[in-house]
């Protein structure tokens, strides 16, 4: 960290001590510190029995398996269909690339439930897709209430993620490297392959990260559009909480969530380390 | 072979953006629609918008929902700027240590952030009936490290030698903060306040689990949509989102357009006097 001559201010350092000693311990810490408790200790005592009841339970492993693979599916589908978007964008005059990108953040500027409950009327049993797909002599079946929709909605939710993050790392990309790649004689193919993907990395990894995460923990998704038939660990813990009153369980679940999600940036980190740059934001 | 090339990539952003925008355009088309469900068209009205506004539930979660942006918004804001200037000033270790444990909210889902912060209201015992402080508090608490992390570029973009200049002058530490360092870091204050005031408005999980039993708009929809059919008044509520939402949208880039030009007219100013 590069600190131009800054003065380490003890006075000034003074008014973020209300934030420091009264709002992040209550708030922040103390909350995280509950849900360690209600996992680990029943009556005050340390118990595994919520950690033992979780991973043998017939409802919480397959939910939990649900979660993990809608995720992967989300993230893979959205940087295979993002990362062009972002590539073609940022080839683009800038002010065209900053219009039509404005095309890619306004949805995400939408609450999200009204975007999930769209897809629900496109849906429908005589909605739009079904009787497209009809004309075109594709007799698709039910549509709603299956992964398949679910899946739909979580792409269409987090696609945006994607492709915003790629964009601003392309966008960094020195041209003098991609026309320093040409004169020594790569063609298109390789030029991208040596040149631009690797230095695109630390976008991909934030894309990664913003998508992932997200859709591990959803819920709404699954309970608007998939049934009863899809159940995601998101579910299950708001189900535990809301209806069931049952925080041990609930929050047993919600460690596991929290686990899976250090997991993932750790392996994530740990690629973008090797790739040793500065990783590209959303905002 | 270069037509060729530009026309699907043409054609390819054509379809990602049908693809992002055909939910948005059939709930708008929908939201015209005579009938009170949106499974079907049949014929014109604008029954649905007038269904929509004399819903009280909808007004009621409507009006909750602002409350709480606005003032978990502007708290956060206050709070998290504070913050800010003095974590600037401190020590490279403390710093360090605070700054990722304020990162946990950003980083954690946003459902355990809900039931950890519902965990720790039912133990100090802030009921259910005061839903809307119970949202306060949490939305406050999410929005704060965005606030954080929009100042500090602009902490590390200024010039520490403007605010001892102030202090050099006779300024007291105070009047430097507001007269020199706020100023300076404003533009990074607003779009602070900004992002927590849509990710106030945006929120469901959170609220979710720290509602109890006052309801914000996200909650109102997941609640009457969940299961079985859609009212089309919803659609009606997602047309006037859009339009609204466009619009911020619109006015916040042309104010960032305009700002780049005066920037650029100030540095042809400061060149010509140099």
């Amino acid at each position: 960290m590069q600190r131009k001559g800054t003065v380490i201010d003890v006075k000034r350092a003074r008014i973020a001590y209300p934030y420091i000693f009264v709002w992040m311990p209550l708030f922040i810490v103390a909350p995280m510190i509950f849900v360690l408790y209600y996992a680990l200790f029943r009556d005050g005592q340390f118990t595994l029995d919520f950690v033992k009841q979780v991973f043998s339970d017939t409802t919480y492993v397959p939910a939990l398996w649900n979660s993990v693979w809608i995720a992967l599916v989300t993230t893979v589908v959205c940087l295979l269909a993002g990362y062009p978007v972002a590539y073609i964008l940022s080839h683009m005059k800038t002010r065209t690339a900053a219009l039509v990108s404005m095309l890619f953040i306004l949805p995400m500027w939408m609450n999200m439930l009204l975007r999930t409950l769209a897809w629900k009327i496109l849906l429908y049993d005589d909605g739009i897709i079904i009787n497209v797909l009809s004309w075109f002599g594709i007799n698709s079946g039910q549509l709603l209430y299956t992964p398949g929709a679910v899946l739909i909605a979580t792409i269409y939710d987090f696609l945006p993620f994607m492709i915003l993050p790629i964009y601003t790392t392309l966008m960094k990309i020195d041209s003098s490297h991609i026309e320093a790649a040409h004169d020594l004689g790569a063609n298109g193919a390789q030029t991208f392959m040596k040149v631009v993907l690797p230095q695109s990395v630390p976008g991909i990894i934030s894309g990664i990260t913003m998508v992932f995460v997200p859709a591990m923990s959803t819920f709404a998704v699954s309970t608007m559009l998939g049934g009863k038939k899809v159940l995601l660990l998101g579910q299950v813990i708001e189900e535990k909480f809301l209806a069931n009153k049952s925080f041990g369980v609930g929050s047993t679940l919600s460690l596991v969530l929290i686990v899976l999600v250090i997991l993932s940036m750790v392996i994530m980190r740990s690629v973008d380390r090797e790739n040793g740059r500065e990783g590209g934001t959303l905002w | 072979m270069k037509k060729l090339g530009k026309f699907i990539k043409g054609a390819y952003l054509g379809i990602i953006v049908l693809f992002m925008y055909m939910p948005i355009l059939v709930m708008i088309v929908m939201s015209f629609t005579e009938s009170r469900s949106a499974a079907s068209w049949n014929g014109f009205s604008l029954g649905a918008y007038s269904a929509l506004f004399a819903d009280g539930d909808v007004m009621d979660a409507l009006l909750t929902t602002l409350l709480v942006a606005v003032v978990a918004s502007v708290l956060a804001t206050i709070i998290g700027t504070l913050t800010a200037i003095g974590l600037y000033s401190m020590k490279k270790r403390p710093r360090a240590v605070v700054e990722s444990i304020t990162q946990l909210p950003m980083v954690n889902p946003d459902l355990v952030t809900g039931i950890a912060m519902m965990l720790l209201f039912a133990f100090i015992g802030i009921k259910q009936d005061f839903g809307v402080i119970r949202m306060i508090i949490a939305h406050i608490t999410f929005n704060i490290p965005y606030v954080i992390f929009s100042v500090m570029p602009k902490l590390r973009q200024s010039s520490d030698a403007l605010y001892e200049a102030a202090l050099d002058l006779g300024c007291s530490p105070l009047t430097a903060l507001t007269k020199v360092v706020i100023p300076d870091i404003m533009p990074g204050i607003i779009s602070g306040l900004l992002l927590a005031f849509t990710l106030s408005i945006d929120d469901f999980a959170i609220s979710l689990f720290t509602g109890g039993t006052s309801t914000n708009l996200s909650m109102l929809i997941y609640s009457k949509t969940a299961k079985g059919g859609v009212h089309t008044k919803f659609c009606a509520l997602s047309a006037l989102m859009f339009v609204v939402v466009g619009i911020l949208l619109l006015i916040v880039n042309l104010r960032s357009i305009s700002q780049e030009k005066q920037a650029a007219e100030q540095n042809k100013k400061v060149m010509r006097r140099v």
